[in-house]
Parts: C-alpha cells; structure tokens; sequence
C-alpha cells in the first residue's frame, strides 16, 4: 500500500517566494496522477518534494505509512525520470540502467538479469553497450524510463517525460508510458503543462495555478465540470469560450418557458429553460447579475444544419466568420460576436501562458472589437469566411461563474453552507 | 576550376552571353578560398618560425665541440652553392617551402590514419628528415655532448640525470597533490550547500591576484623558523618550525600554495557546468556526494583535470625562481632549470653542453604536450561549447 499523501504542504524560497502554498493531494495506491498547470504553477517543484530534492517548509509529506519529510531520496523507494533525462553520459546504456542497484550492492548477476528484463520491456535490448550520446530522443527517453523502473520502485515520478520529443514520437511514448504503468500497476505522479497529456494519461487529473490546487478529478469530470474559470479556461483544446453576461430569472411561472431565465450578452440573449435553472439553483442569486457565461466550441452547431435537436427558441448566438480551420473530421469557426469576453485574472493567466499578445488581443476583444467565439461545426456545414454564422447553442451544457470569484455557479447559493456536492450532471463529454 | 566544372554545360553559353564568364566565377571563387586560407597559412609560418630555434638547439646538440663554437648549426645543411650567397638563400627557401609542402601533404595523411599510424608517422618522418640530413651532409655528429651531459664522475660534472630526476621529484607531487585537493574543493563550492560557501570561494580565488614575488620571504621565513605570535607574554605557533629550508619539499610545498587557488578557479567552473539534472538523477539513485563525486564528477572532469595538470607540469617543470629562492642556486637537489643556469653561469664557454642539457630538460614537457594534447585543446574550449 503506497499511496502519497501530502497534507498542507507548503514551499516558500528564503526570498520569500512561495512555489507551493498548502497543497492536500492524496494519491491512491497504484493510481496514476497528472499534476498540470501553467509554468511556474508550482507542480515541477511539488514533485521535487516529493522526490526529496527540494526541502518542505511546512506539512507533511506521507509516501506509504511513512512521514518522509526529512528523507533523503534514497531511503524514500522513488524513481524518477527527468525532462532532459538525467543519462550518466560516460556510462553506457547498460550501466546508467544498473546504476542504482550498483549502489545498492546488489549482486551482479541479479544486477544483470534485471537490466535484461527491463531493457527487454523497453526494446532496448540491442542498445545496452551504447552510450547515451549515441541514442535519438526517444532511445534516451527509453533508457530514462528503464533506470526507472529497474529498481521496482513503490513510486514513479516524472517531471515533463515528454517535452523534447517531436509531436509524433510524443503521441506514441505517451501511449507506451500509460500502458506500462498499468502493467506494472506502480503509482505515478505525473507532471506536464500539456493538458493533452493530462487529459489522455491520468487516471485523475491535479490543476495547479500560482502553487494552489485548483480542482482534483477524473478527466471527464474536469472538462465537463471545472470547479473555476481558470480550470474552464486552461483544460479543453480549442478552450472553452468565455462571455460576460447578465442573468435575469423570468418572474414566476405562466407561460410556457415559465420558470426559466434569460441571460443576455451584449444586443444578443440566450433564454434559459426551466431545467438548467433546476440544475443550478445557485444561479438564481445573481438575478440581474453579471455572470461569466461558457460554451465549449462543441455546444455550437451550425443552424443551418440544425445539429443540435429542436434547440429552444432564442438560444442563437450569431456573428461574422473570421476564419475557418477545415479538420477533415470537423470544421473549426472563428465568428467575431458583438458579445463581450469575460476578463479576468484567471482568464488573463490563460491567455498569457504561452504569449503576451495573448492578453492584448483579449482586452483588444473587451475593448470593443467584440469576442471571438470558437465553434466546432459539423463538417458538412458550409459556413465561408465573411459569411454570417447563426448558432445554435446547447444551453443545458452552459456553465456559469462567478465573475468575482471565479467558482463554478452550480449547486446552493454560494452563501449557505453547502449541503450537497456540486449537481450530479455528469454529463459524458 | 570546380564551379566550372559544377556549371551545367546548358547554361554556359547564356552565361557567356550576359557577360559573366564562368572563367571570372570561377576566378571570384579561387581568391575567396585563397583569402580563406590566408589564417592557416599564417598559423603555418608561426610554426615554421617557433620550430626552427628548437631545431638549431636539437641540431646544436649532437655537433662536436669545436664546431659548435666556430660556425653555426645552419652550416650542417649541405651548401651547393659556397660563392654564391644568394644562389644558397634561394636554395634554402626552396627547401624550407618542400619541407613546408611535405609537411602539409603527412598532416593530411594523418586524418586517415588509424591509431598506430598516427604514433608512428611523425616518428617516421623525423626519422626520415635527420637521416637524409647526416646523409646529405658532410658535417660530423657525434652523442659526445650528451655523454657528458650525463657525466656524473666528478662534484663538478654536469651530472644532468641526477637533476632530472630533481625536477620530476618537484613536480609530480607539484601536479598531482593540488589536482586532488582543488577537485575536492571544487565540487564542494560547486555543488554542496554550506555556510560561507560563496565568501570562502570568492577569498580562494582572490589569492589568485597574490603575486609570488611578494611571499618569497614570507615564506622562507616559515620554512626555516615556523610561524609564531607573541602576544601579552605567551608566544603561540602558527606552524611548527618543520626546518624545511634547503629541500625539495619546500619547493612543490610552494608551488602547491600558488597553484590551488587556479586549480580550484579553473575546476569550479568547469564542474558548474555541468548539468544538475545528473546529480539529481545520482541522488535519486541512492548516490551520496563521495559517489557522486568518484562516479561522475571525475568522469565527467577529465578534460579540465588533464587540461589543469598540462599548466601546472609545465609551469612548475619550466620554474626556475621557487626552486633557487628555497634550494638555492648550488643544490644537489636543485632541478634542471637551476642546474642549466649554474651550467652557463660557470662555464659560459660550454655552450655544447648547455644545448644537450635544454634539450633533455624539454624532452619531457614535450612528450607531456603530445601525449595529452587532446585534452588540452578540449580542456581549454571547456564550456565554450556545449557537448
């Protein structure tokens, strides 16, 4: 039994920067976990924690039954595989796999033998008496993963595996990385920027942002449920659109829709029928309210084709397609909205995290140039560039949030102390 | 020549018609590479330039007393031409260009040779050049000079291998005591986290400004009396008075002190450089630093080490002022260098003896120089280049 239980831990720098601020992280036996965020999130140096190559400031640290805070790594039973991979460059292929168990004096015939097995599983038969400089990307990153796992080690952690190999190669390691950890059944900690390599590998999934957990969940649940905007934001690829709203609930029931709600964006509105205002009784406290509305591309079908079935009257969005990206399987459209881009510093962090113009463009948006929508159409549609896009919008899969907070409005009214779990819509995505 | 070749044979007449000439490409070409080579060409010369007095010296040395003194080493080289001075300078500018040209053609030979061919073709070509030069000439050599070089029947004699052995006793243990010590201090300032680290680090490599004049007193004063402080009546001892005044151990003891604090400059970049991740990886792996060290710090730092022991060989073997400050000019302990001195200094007529004596005392940085010349060169791009 050797979960990994981290309980308040925390990492503050002697110049007073905090990497990790009381991160709770329990990690099952056996269970693979992607620790995914924004550079400088803070999941590298969790996981150095972990390792024993960073100190703890405070918390504690559990690997198993042991309290390991003040263990050097050794006596910790971890393995770890780096992003440049770490290989002894003067030792072969052979010797970087045996290393450890050199240093645990064991006995060179078992030394040997568990070098086979290992470079065996790994197909690295052939390469044993080559050295590191004479390996590709992706031999290395092999050699990497069998000084792992040579030792049998009771956890596995990897800090960004995969990060300097080509696109191809990555999408197959990936693969390979996954199925041996369900071979071998070790627990994992895994850490990427990634979200394709978080979503695909994890059995759960860890979003970190500024040293704090964000949400911790299966990586259905995380996409269709995220606690926040930042987790909306950052997991899903084309991400989730982000619109600034107003919530206003119908006065009791009568007519028809009755019960129901209207959010308007902008000169556009979208009428919310009864049972998505059923399954967020917490909406009903921002009545004349600005909220954050999110849509994920997919919820968007071309009206024309009528994808999503007999969609409530007025949950149409529409406006000028800026560009169109043909995926063969699907059709990607930019449509520029007159709706206005939710902004906050989550959102920002988002949009920041691989360039600056990012956030430029954002405020651009805000501004008034009016929000690019992104929406996955069916491939038959015959949306053209310059052509006005009529949506059709599944509101039932709208999420909303607190545009002062960030958190997901879902279950109770924020104020009361929540009586129940956010609502049990799980929803396959 | 080539681009013309290259040129596809369609297209010179268009080129011929526009008025560029594959003959003037071709011309453009030539003298860029003829001005690319330029640099080569001069490094040559340089060489060319430092070998010949090395040569006078090594052929110095094998000539009879009375020609050394009469006529110059040059005079061995046969001269065709006696009444024609100038006749012979072109002649021996033709030679020095076929020597050039021979030379060049066996440094090409060289890059397609396997290991033993390497050894053995300068050796051969060495071999070859002073054969054909006692073969050509009618001057007389003789080993006479190094025979008595070597004597060693009188107090007075030579007595060249006894010094020999001097400078080796100096400086082996010159080379190697500060090579270990300043590898352990360097990984220690490199990769080990302790109180003081940087203040101490910046204080090692400040010594470096001390410069050796300035400590020779200093220092014999220690070596003869110890080192002590007198305060309110009591006298406290630095250091003992181990009377090392007058040994050899007081002569690589110095030269250990001014070495350490380059060696351990030169090093702590070095082991810096190399990258974390490794030591990480090697803790991980249940290293602890005396492993990390042994296993893949002096792995990893054999260039800079070799590159390290190269200076300090050569700077404690080619010494003179340490050795003749603390053994004294006239020592039987005395190393080459000194005895060199002593030698023209008393006999200043014997310039037959001092040729084969220089020439014995660089025999031995030279096979250094060639044995670890790789490591030199790799030693000194040490960080410049990421391998």
């Amino acid at each position: 039994m050797t979960a990994v239980t981290m309980d308040k831990v925390t990492k503050t720098y002697p110049n007073g920067v905090t990497a990790v601020a009381d991160l709770d992280l329990e990690v099952a036996d056996g269970e693979f976990l992607v620790l995914v965020g924004p550079s400088g999130c803070g999941k590298s140096t969790a996981l150095r924690m972990v390792a024993g190559l960073e100190s703890i400031t405070s918390g504690e640290l559990r690997i198993g039954e042991r309290v390991v805070n003040d263990l050097p790594p050794k006596e910790r039973d971890i393995a770890m595989v780096f992003q440049n991979y770490a290989l002894y460059p003067h030792m072969t292929v052979e010797q970087n796999i045996g290393f450890a168990l050199k240093l645990a004096r064991l006995p060179k015939d078992e030394i040997r033998q568990r070098v086979r097995n290992a470079a065996r599983v790994l197909q690295l038969e052939e390469w044993l008496h080559r050295k590191p400089g004479q390996l590709s990307g992706g031999q290395r990153q092999r050699v990497a993963m069998g000084r792992a796992i040579v030792r049998d080690p009771s956890v596995f952690l990897m800090d960004e595996p995969l990060s300097n190999l080509d696109a191809k190669l990555r999408a197959q390691t990936r693969a390979e990385i996954a199925g041996l950890q369900r071979q071998l059944g070790t627990t994992t900690i895994y850490v990427t920027h990634d979200q394709i390599e978080a979503m695909t590998m994890g059995d759960r999934v860890a979003v970190m942002r500024e040293g704090r957990l964000q949400q911790i969940d299966e990586p259905e649940v995380l996409y269709s449920e995220p606690a926040n905007l930042f987790v909306a934001a950052f997991i899903g690829s084309p991400s989730m659109n982000l619109l600034e709203g107003t919530v206003a609930v119908d006065p009791g029931g009568g007519n028809g829709a009755g019960g129901g709600a209207t959010i308007s964006l902008g000169e556009q509105s979208l009428a919310l029928p009864a049972s998505v205002l059923a399954e967020r009784p917490g909406l009903r406290a921002f009545d004349g309210r600005k909220v954050v509305v999110g849509v994920r591309p997919e919820y968007l079908g071309d009206a024309t084709l009528g994808e999503h079935e007999a969609p409530p009257d007025g949950a149409r969005l529409r406006g000028d397609v800026e560009l169109r990206e043909a995926l063969g399987s699907e059709l990607l459209v930019h449509v520029r909205t007159n709706c206005r881009p939710a902004v906050t510093d989550e959102v920002r962090s988002v949009a920041g995290e691989y360039d600056a113009a990012g956030v430029e463009l954002l405020e651009r948006q805000a501004a008034g140039e009016g929000a690019m929508i992104i929406a996955r159409f069916d491939a038959r549609s015959r949306a053209r560039v310059g052509d006005v896009a009529e949506m059709d919008v599944d509101v039932e899969r709208l999420q909303f949030f607190d545009p002062d907070t960030g958190d997901r409005i879902a279950g109770e009214v924020p104020t009361a102390p929540a009586t129940a779990q956010p609502a049990p819509e799980s929803e396959p995505a | 020549m080539t681009t013309v070749t290259t040129a596809p044979p369609e297209r010179q007449p268009e080129a011929l018609e526009s008025g560029v000439s594959p003959a003037r490409e071709g011309r453009g070409s030539r003298l860029h590479r003829l001005l690319g080579s330029i640099p080569t060409g001069v490094l040559w010369a340089l060489v060319v330039l430092w070998t010949i007095p090395t040569m006078g010296m090594f052929v110095s040395s094998f000539r009879p007393e009375i020609e050394v003194k009469t006529t110059g080493w040059w005079t061995v080289l046969p001269d065709p031409f006696p009444d024609n001075q100038t006749l012979a300078l072109l002649v021996a500018l033709a030679f020095i260009a076929v020597v050039v040209a021979v030379v060049g053609l066996l440094a090409r030979l060289y890059h397609h040779l396997g290991r033993a061919g390497r050894i053995a073709l300068p050796i051969v070509a060495v071999l070859a050049f002073v054969g054909l030069l006692v073969a050509s000439t009618d001057a007389t050599f003789t080993l006479e000079n190094y025979r008595q070089t070597f004597d060693a029947s009188t107090s007075d004699s030579p007595d060249m291998w006894q010094h020999f052995i001097n400078s080796a006793a100096i400086t082996v243990p010159a080379t190697v005591i500060p090579i270990a010590f300043a590898a352990f201090a360097a990984y220690a300032f490199a990769w080990m986290d302790f109180k003081g680290r940087d203040w101490l680090f910046v204080s090692v490599v400040a010594m470096l400004a001390v410069p050796i004049q300035l400590s020779l007193v200093p220092l014999l004063q220690l070596y003869v009396g110890g080192a002590h402080v007198t305060a309110f009546g009591e006298t406290i001892t630095l250091f003992p008075d181990l009377d090392l005044a007058g040994t050899t151990t007081a002569v690589w003891l110095t030269h250990i002190g001014f070495g350490l604090p380059l060696a351990i400059f030169l090093l702590h970049n070095y082991i810096s450089s190399l990258p974390a991740d490794l030591f990480e990886a090697a803790r991980i792996d249940g290293a602890d630093h005396p492993t990390i060290f042994w296993r893949l710090v002096v792995p990893l730092s054999v260039p800079a080490l070799a590159a390290f022991a190269i200076f300090q060989f050569l700077w404690v073997w080619n010494d003179y002022l340490v050795a003749a400050t603390f053994l004294g000019t006239g020592s039987a302990d005395a190393p080459m260098t000194v005895r060199l001195a002593t030698l023209s200094g008393g006999r200043g007529q014997d310039w037959h003896l001092l040729t084969a004596a220089a020439f014995v005392s660089i025999a031995l940085p030279l096979a250094v120089f060639f044995g670890l010349q790789r490591y030199f060169v790799r030693g000194l791009l040490a960080g410049s280049v990421k391998g």
